[in-house]
């Protein structure tokens, strides 16, 4: 290794450089995302209280609180998951355990489900509104905001599925096979339990992916923020009541960082939740 | 054995109705647009003066333009922080710094676009027009997108960069590189189609954002002249019109989500193409 | 997609348990969704909403079984709505043009559109002209009518809206000759944008802007060619920018959307009408 002193020197200067470079971009990131943490807690936290959950919302949502639109939020959250969980969980088992990789109905169906996974949930909202809404007559209402979160789930709880179902190891599909049981008996038996704590951390992913939305649900869950008496009310979810807090009500920027702020902890609360989960099933399995 | 067939059966009929919808969301979008693809000169789209649909004018290029800026603005923010963020996580950091700057990042990731679109209004959008007005801009649209596609990127990177085989490290510090000798020359190249790929997701998720923009950017059908004139994306258009659009115009809104969704096909298709690659 | 078809078709027993639940799926969801039959949709103008809301509230609070949920969405959506049925009435802030006959309106009140700037703006009123010119961008900055050393900035609504519709008119413009800076919605949201910004212009309706003043919003009502935009004037039918409020029906009214209609037409709700800064019209 011959180098002269010079070049040495360079590599340290752009050594350095880049180490300092580096440094100032993560200090950037982090810095900005505090000034979000923080204003968001600043703005939310004044406002935030028991009553602000346990109330409904009075004056287009200046006084009052959000307890109708968390029961909103909670029950297009649950249609959802309804319809979308034996769908997605099916297609994984199916893609995963039953048919071969490269067979062309798993490449069809694998392929429909990525370019489902890319489609922006603008264009879920277009969809669900012309069918759900219209043509199925469903209108603007619970049920239809919670069946067009649910085409947009799919591909999310599915590839999450397969994949966790991928992961366990063949031995025991092998051992299944060797002790006589039916690929069904394996299945709840085995490959199942083994696999739900992935599926579980896929699940709670996909709650957090519909907590989040609002551009699906514009149209087809509509705006109405009174308590919901049944799946076919209009429902207002969280999300879609901070959009229209600070858009369309003058003074209504305090309830929208309380309501921010609820919905950023719900999250937070579900991704904790979902490792805990997933952390404590599989130590269960370990432990039969 | 009979429960293993009624099994697949029952596996097998859950899995075609899912790829189903993917194919019902098309007709259904085909459907609706149909009146203005088959009913309104295609050409229109291009020529006509500019966006005014109860004028019939349906020149969608405005929007398009704006859909792409944002999104290119976005992407060139975001990529270079996304990455650096994943090298200070796999390289750079102390392992507790690590963990916590990684946590960060997750916890970013998790919030949703509203609450984006909500902070650039209320704290960006009067910044920006403290200094332009009127400050709901492509500047604010791009800022608030770069926030929010940030994390998918970093996320994406750090696991390219964390597949990396150590031997290829230990070679590199065999040969005496120095430290950015080593990730310049060995890791990046190495990472490339993991990171590639979730730029490229990273891009769809912008181009198909919608209320975040919608919040922060003023709106206005427009060639965007400078950073700081407003504009309206396609996605925006379609939030901000739907509610309100009847007979042709709604039928354009529905060619502007299939455009969209044609877009971020592509995009994805690309993504998928390159992930093939890297596994072969 | 044919790829996925044509491999199951070998699969008889998949495609008929897939049909059957497709088929299931599509036809059971709309025989749940007309269980419920004490129930009024209305969709439309966002000018009307709020004080339909007031009023749904006290027609629910008279008949306990009944619930009416009330969707925003611009007059063009209620008249839309109503027309394929998705609503039962529609809120229109305008009169019903020529090619809307198929559809009945009933007046429940009036309101104006009244130009409205932020607080802190010392001009108190605009000529017509003056109006045409910030709206166009022949009059980009304030000085030149009299306000502060500023660049106006000009809010306009989308497409669509009513007020939109009736300002234009006023105008004698088209859509497409106004240069905005930025484009809003909803009434709500123009008075947001133009409260939260010294140098912006907007129009809004005259009840929205008189209860957002009320409430304490930093916003002022332009006087238009010399008259005062109020509730007054409306109802003196001196403002020359004033509409009627219609709900809007396909066909003659029966059962609840009767009842509904003739309720929000009657004196009970002239409280709630003028709480909203509306002029109550009355029936005859």
């Amino acid at each position: 290794m011959f180098e002269s002193a010079a070049l040495r020197t360079r590599r340290k200067i752009r050594d350095c450089v880049a180490q300092g470079l580096i440094y100032l971009a993560v200090m950037l990131v982090s810095l900005v995302f505090f000034w979000l943490l923080v204003d968001l807690a600043r703005g939310g936290m004044t406002h935030l209280s028991w009553a602000f959950l346990t109330e409904s919302p009075r004056d287009a949502g200046r006084a009052g609180g959000i307890a109708s639109i968390l029961v909103s939020t909670l029950l297009i959250l649950l249609v959802a998951l309804v319809a979308a969980i034996p769908l997605a969980w099916s297609t994984a088992i199916l893609l995963a355990e039953l048919v071969p990789a490269e067979s062309s109905f798993g490449r069809s169906v694998r392929f429909s489900l990525h370019v489902l996974a890319g489609v922006p949930s603008i264009v879920f909202g277009l969809f669900g509104n012309a069918f759900f809404s219209i043509y199925l007559g469903l209108g603007f209402s619970i049920l239809s905001g919670g069946l067009t979160l649910a085409c947009m789930l799919l591909p999310i709880l599915t590839s999450t599925a397969e994949a966790g179902l991928r992961a366990v190891p063949d031995s025991y599909r092998l051992s299944a096979a060797a002790l006589g049981l039916s690929r069904t008996a394996a299945l709840t038996h085995l490959i199942l339990p083994a696999a739900a704590p992935a599926l579980a951390a896929g699940l709670l992913i996909g709650i957090g992916r519909a907590l989040a939305e609002t551009a699906a649900l514009l149209f087809t869950s509509g705006y109405v923020d009174r308590m919901p008496g049944s799946l076919l009310d209009s429902g207002r979810a969280l999300a879609l009541h901070i959009f229209d807090l600070s858009m369309n009500v003058p003074g209504g920027d305090e309830s929208a960082y309380a309501s921010a702020l609820m919905l950023v902890i719900l999250l937070l609360c579900i991704n904790i939740l979902a490792m805990k989960l997933a952390y404590g099933l599989q130590r269960k399995k370990i432990m039969t | 054995m009979l429960t293993d067939r009624v099994l697949t059966g029952i596996l097998r009929s859950g899995a075609l109705l899912s790829a189903l919808i993917m194919l019902l969301i098309l007709c259904f979008l085909l459907l609706e647009s149909w009146p203005a693809l088959t009913g309104l000169p295609v050409a229109g789209f291009l020529t006509d003066p500019s966006w005014h649909p109860l004028e019939s004018a349906y020149n969608l290029m405005p929007m398009l333009s704006a859909t792409l800026l944002a999104s290119i603005g976005a992407i060139t923010l975001a990529v270079p922080l996304g990455i650096a963020s994943a090298l200070f996580i796999v390289f750079f950091a102390p392992s507790h710094l690590a963990s916590l700057y990684k946590r960060l990042i997750e916890l970013l990731a998790g919030i949703p676009s509203v609450v984006f679109g909500f902070w650039g209004l209320t704290v960006l959008v009067p910044l920006i027009s403290e200094w332009q007005p009127p400050g709901a801009s492509l500047l604010a649209a791009v800022l608030v997108l770069t926030l929010m596609i940030l994390p998918m990127i970093a996320i994406t990177a750090y696991t390219a960069l964390a597949a990396v085989p150590d031997e290829l490290l230990q070679n590199a510090a065999a040969l005496g590189l120095s430290r950015w000798g080593t990730i310049a020359g060995v890791v990046l190249p190495a990472a490339r189609a993991g990171i590639t790929a979730g730029i490229i997701l990273a891009a769809a998720r912008a181009l198909g954002e919608t209320m975040a923009v919608l919040m922060v950017a003023g709106n206005v059908v427009q060639h965007p002249e400078s950073l700081f004139d407003p504009v309206r994306t396609l996605a925006a258009n379609i939030a901000l019109e739907m509610a309100y659009a009847m007979g042709d115009h709604r039928s354009v809104l529905f060619v502007s989500g299939l455009l969209l969704m044609l877009l971020v096909m592509a995009l994805s298709a690309m993504a998928g193409l390159l992930e093939k690659h890297r596994h072969v | 997609m044919v790829k996925i078809i044509i491999f199951s078709l070998t699969n008889r027993f998949g495609v008929v348990a897939a049909v059957i639940a497709f088929c299931g799926l599509v036809w059971a969801v709309p025989a749940v969704a007309n269980a419920g039959s004490q129930r009024l949709v209305l969709t439309g103008s966002s000018t009307v909403a709020p004080l339909i809301n007031e009023i749904a509230r006290r027609f629910e609070a008279k008949f306990p079984d009944v619930r009416i949920d009330v969707q925003t969405g611009g007059s063009s959506r209620g008249i839309n709505d109503v027309r394929k049925r998705i609503a039962d009435i529609g809120m229109v802030s305008r009169a019903l043009k020529p090619d809307e006959s198929d559809l009945l309106a009933f007046t429940i009140a009036l309101d104006g559109i009244s130009l409205i700037v932020h607080a802190d703006n010392p001009v108190t009123g605009l000529n017509r002209r003056q109006v045409a010119g910030i709206f166009t961008g022949d009059l980009s900055h304030w000085r030149a009518v009299g306000g502060p050393d500023a660049r106006i900035t000009v809010v306009n609504k989308a497409e669509g809206r009513s007020t939109l519709e009736l300002f234009l008119d006023y105008l004698q413009l088209k859509n497409s000759a106004i240069k905005p800076h930025v484009i809003i919605g909803d009434n709500a949201q123009g008075i947001k944008t133009v409260t939260g910004n010294r140098n912006a212009i907007g129009y809004v309706s005259i009840g929205a802007a008189e209860y957002e003043v009320q409430r304490g919003a930093p916003l002022r009502l332009l006087a238009l060619d010399g008259v005062e935009a109020s509730v007054e004037n409306v109802r003196e039918g001196i403002f020359s920018l004033s509409r009627p409020l219609n709900l809007v029906t396909a066909g003659e009214p029966q059962g609840l959307t009767r009842e509904f209609i003739l309720f929000a037409q009657s004196p009970q709700v002239h409280d709630l009408i003028e709480a909203q800064y509306f002029v109550p019209v009355d029936a005859n």
